[in-house]
């Protein structure tokens, strides 16, 4: 296995090129901002969530690597029309899936197209990078406005 | 490939370093992140083991053999620091946990001196472990902390700081080469300037000792910090040097053990120098390693190291330059082999990966200086630092890896 099957996959360097749903979000209801004062990346989440409970758009902005990028933009489309009990979900799956623990915790079958990121946790450098926005989303959903991958994880 | 030049024992340096005959995967290592730290060569290995195998004990108060032994060693690093440094007296080297170590005793020590108007100057380049201390001491005196511009190739902006020398400062502070930038300051006309002005400077040389001479009197710096494992000896270990008559008016800085003549319930006489500035047991394990380190690098001599990295670093750099889409930061005249870039389109941090998956160690990120990355207005660069057992086909490995990073996100 090379860097590039495990980590830098053609799915992953494309959403690095091509970020989905980079942009702030004017009618957000919840918001958060997620950094890494390592690596001195950053990201603010937003999430549109209707009455229902239901995300509605999920959007971001920021800057970092590629693997952080990637993510923050494949969770953009992962989440959107999931409740937020299936965010937190997916949040759960996601993070046992970059810690190399995916088989204990969830049917891996939930991730879909995040599958990509399974290589991560052979990479322990980078684990945060994949799981930065995704931490900012938990945040915001938990009311929380800001969090850093030192308190988490 | 282009060859060393001629003379330089190349092969014979890379093979008294063990960590260099490893591979990375599929591929040999290309050490290239000096800066960070730099690796050890055999004999600094051996004598801290020696050390821990022959004759641990603790220093300066045993009557036994083995303490005695210890205390020696301990004590004969100190001359071979002096030496390194060309400092008047032993007396005014230090052991430290470190650059950093060294900085907060200054800082403290020195500090306690200062009063609410005082002026430190410091400059934009600093790492911050130059930047924090005096923060930290501004906020407990008042003192008022001024900070030389950098110009756009990464040069302290000279005039700017003539024109902070005052009546009102006490200290100047300021890296001799850039760990970011690669900058080689010109810290003696920098040293005039300031003790025109009734002035003391503290020099960081923690990037300078390993790659040139640093004569302190010929400075005629104040006070100068270096960390013994970016010159090739052990973590956890450092050297202040002080003028003698500087470091034996400052107050104590830790308290403790080795540092006292007498000790009663109410009071304490303290030490002469060193020892006033050494309390507690030191890592004597690290401060015999880094004597072995300082009598490697004086081995091999200085002024050939330089020699050998800046050949590696023109190289190097016009390597780098002829890839498209890369960019330097720090393009001064007085360069060490510290090379900071970025790729256009693609992270340090993805950089320094993908590098890695090729044997080629970089590091990537703000190298702690955040302000020199404000000053650019980027978040990080990818940064290769050489060093004497680098070699101009491992610049090569390099610019060739930098160049798949670029294919790779095309």
């Amino acid at each position: 296995m090379t860097v590039s099957d495990e980590l830098y996959q053609q799915v992953i360097l494309d959403h690095n090129r091509s970020p989905r749903n980079m942009r702030a979000l004017a009618n957000a209801t919840h918001q958060a901002q997620g950094i890494n004062p390592l690596c001195g990346d950053e990201y603010t989440v937003y999430l549109a969530v209707d009455a229902g409970g239901i995300i509605r758009e999920v959007t971001y902005e920021g800057h970092g690597c590629a693997i952080s990028k990637a993510s923050a933009s494949m969770m953009s489309q992962a989440l959107a029309g999931k409740t937020i009990a299936e965010a937190h979900g997916l949040f759960d799956a996601f993070h046992a899936l970059v810690l190399g623990k995916a088989e204990a915790a969830t049917p891996p079958c939930e991730l879909g197209k995040l599958k990509v990121f399974s290589g991560v946790w052979r990479y322990p450098a980078r684990v945060k990078c994949a799981a930065l926005s995704w931490h900012a989303m938990k945040s915001a959903l938990d009311g929380q406005g800001k969090t850093s991958t030192e308190d988490a994880l | 490939m282009r060859t060393e030049a001629t003379g330089y024992p190349i092969e014979r340096i890379r093979a008294d370093f063990p960590a260099l005959q490893q591979r990375i995967g599929a591929y040999p290592l290309v050490y290239l992140d000096n800066a960070a730290t730099s690796l050890k060569p055999q004999s600094v290995v051996d004598t801290v083991c020696r050390h821990y195998r022959e004759e641990s004990a603790n220093i300066h108060r045993g009557v036994h053999h083995l303490s005695q032994k210890a205390t020696e060693a301990f004590e004969g690093a100190r001359d071979k620091a002096q030496a390194f440094l060309n400092a008047a007296r032993r007396e005014e080297i230090i052991f430290t946990s470190g650059t950093t170590g060294g900085l907060n005793l200054v800082a403290h020590a020195f500090g306690a001196g200062l009063k609410a108007g005082d002026e430190i100057i410091l400059s934009t380049m600093e790492h911050h472990s130059n930047l924090v201390p005096w923060q930290m001491l501004r906020d407990r005196t008042g003192c008022v902390l001024r900070f030389i511009p950098i110009t756009d190739d990464g040069q302290l902006d000279l005039a700017a700081y003539d024109a902070m020398l005052g009546p009102r400062t006490r200290l100047v502070s300021v890296v001799y080469v850039s760990n970011s930038l690669g900058t080689v300051n010109p810290v003696a006309r920098i040293i005039r300037a300031a003790h025109a002005h009734g002035a003391r400077v503290l020099v960081d040389a923690a990037q300078a000792v390993p790659c040139r001479p640093v004569d302190v009197q010929a400075l005629d710096c104040d006070f100068l910090v270096f960390s013994g494992h970016k010159v090739f000896g052990p973590t956890g270990v450092g050297v202040l040097y002080g003028k003698y008559d500087l470091l034996d008016a400052m107050p104590p800085f830790l308290g403790g053990g080795d540092m006292i003549l007498s000790v009663t319930l109410e009071r304490t006489v303290f030490n002469a120098l060193p020892n006033k500035f050494e309390a507690g047991t030191p890592h004597i394990a690290g401060v015999i390693g880094l004597g072995a380190a300082l009598d490697y690098v004086r081995g091999i001599g200085l002024d050939r190291v330089a020699a050998h990295e800046e050949g590696l670093r023109a190289y190097a750099t016009a390597l780098l330059a002829a890839i498209p889409g890369v960019r330097l930061y720090g393009t001064a005249p007085e360069k060490s082999a510290i090379i900071s870039f970025v790729l256009e389109g693609v992270h340090p941090h993805d950089i320094g990966q993908i590098l890695d998956s090729r044997g080629v160690a970089v590091r990537a990120g703000h190298h702690c200086t955040q302000p020199v990355m404000q000053r650019f207005g980027i978040p990080a660069t990818a940064r290769a630092s050489f060093s004497m057992y680098n070699t101009r086909a491992e610049a090569e490995q390099l610019a060739e890896a930098v160049r798949a990073v670029k294919e790779m996100f095309a």
